[in-house]
């Protein structure tokens, strides 16, 4: 469980790090907190693993990557956890999930890719079709964002 | 903005080993052979042209407590801005693309408990310009990639 004082590290934490010497210092002087006591709290966050990764998140757009597909599949459900694990080792997947199947929505596994051209992205679909020998499967590039912001927790 | 060998290099130790220590920005400093003051200058750069979204923690919303779905209703193209506008209206509603479907816009939905999610997508169904729309917690996870390679 999280304490409140957890909460308000959280809290803290996603206002982003101050870009000072010692930035934790001055989060821990608002949280009366020692900078030391902060750090370790951090720490365990991650080995806890409620902190997923430290550091900087970046728009993958500006490095280049403009196309994303989400790349559905309809896989029989015996396969569906083998089959999403060998999809996950791929480098260009970012994510992968098993989602339900719905009246209308047909397909259970879901490939993020990010390519530098719209003909990449469909390059690596096929490659991971071949490679699992699943053939069913539909590529929804995006053609606009509408909304990408960071989470904020307890607030 | 455009980035030199020295920002790419800086780029990849705060994305994937940024140091917790007191002065973190002196250790990157130091691994780079660069001064304190030209690490923070550098980064505050790329946080102002918005090439850095967030510098800080990346949280795992399940660890968290948090409950989540991703969400694609269909709608007509003359009402997506005004669709958007609910939908986006939600703060747990972190993510919204336009993709080449039926189902033609995708989002993802946080809240901080299942019934929380529940009464925001009975919100957003409520709407009369949305005509259909799926649900799709994840199920299981196999894979979440935060870092990005340079290209």
């Amino acid at each position: 469980m999280l304490t409140e004082q957890d909460k308000q590290i959280i809290r803290e934490l996603q206002n982003g790090l101050p870009l000072v010497s010692r930035p934790f210092k001055v989060i821990a002087g608002k949280l009366n907190m020692t900078e030391e006591g902060l750090i370790e709290r951090i720490r365990s966050f991650i080995a806890g693993g409620q902190i997923r990764r430290f550091g900087a998140a970046v728009r993958h757009q500006d490095l280049g990557y403009l196309y994303n597909a989400m790349v559905v599949w309809d896989v029989s459900d015996e396969k569906a956890t083998e089959t999403g694990l060998m999809m996950a080792d791929f480098e260009e997947v970012t994510h992968c999930y098993q989602r339900p199947r719905c009246l209308g929505w047909p397909y259970n596994l879901f490939t993020m890719v990010h390519g530098l051209s719209r003909e990449e992205c469909v390059r690596i679909a096929e490659k991971i079709s071949k490679a699992t020998g699943e053939k069913n499967y539909k590529l929804l590039f995006s053609t606009a964002e509408l909304k990408k912001s960071s989470m904020r927790y307890f607030e | 903005m455009e980035l030199d060998s020295l920002d790419r290099k800086l780029l990849k130790i705060i994305q994937a080993d940024f140091p917790l220590v007191p002065e973190p920005y002196r250790a990157i400093g130091e691994a780079l052979e660069i001064t304190e003051d030209e690490v923070i200058a550098r980064i505050k750069n790329m946080v102002d042209s918005g090439l850095i979204r967030r510098l800080g923690g990346i949280f795992d919303s399940r660890r968290l407590g948090y409950r989540g779905a991703l969400c694609a209703v269909k709608t007509d193209s003359d009402s997506i801005s005004q669709v958007a506008a609910v939908v986006n209206s939600f703060s747990g509603v972190t993510h919204n693309y336009l993709r080449e479907h039926d189902y033609n816009m995708w989002f993802t939905i946080l809240a901080e408990s299942e019934e929380k999610l529940e009464e925001i997508i009975s919100e957003i169904n409520k709407h009369p310009l949305i005509q259909e729309i799926i649900v799709l917690p994840a199920e299981k996870i196999f894979k979440i990639k935060v870092n990005f390679d340079l290209a």
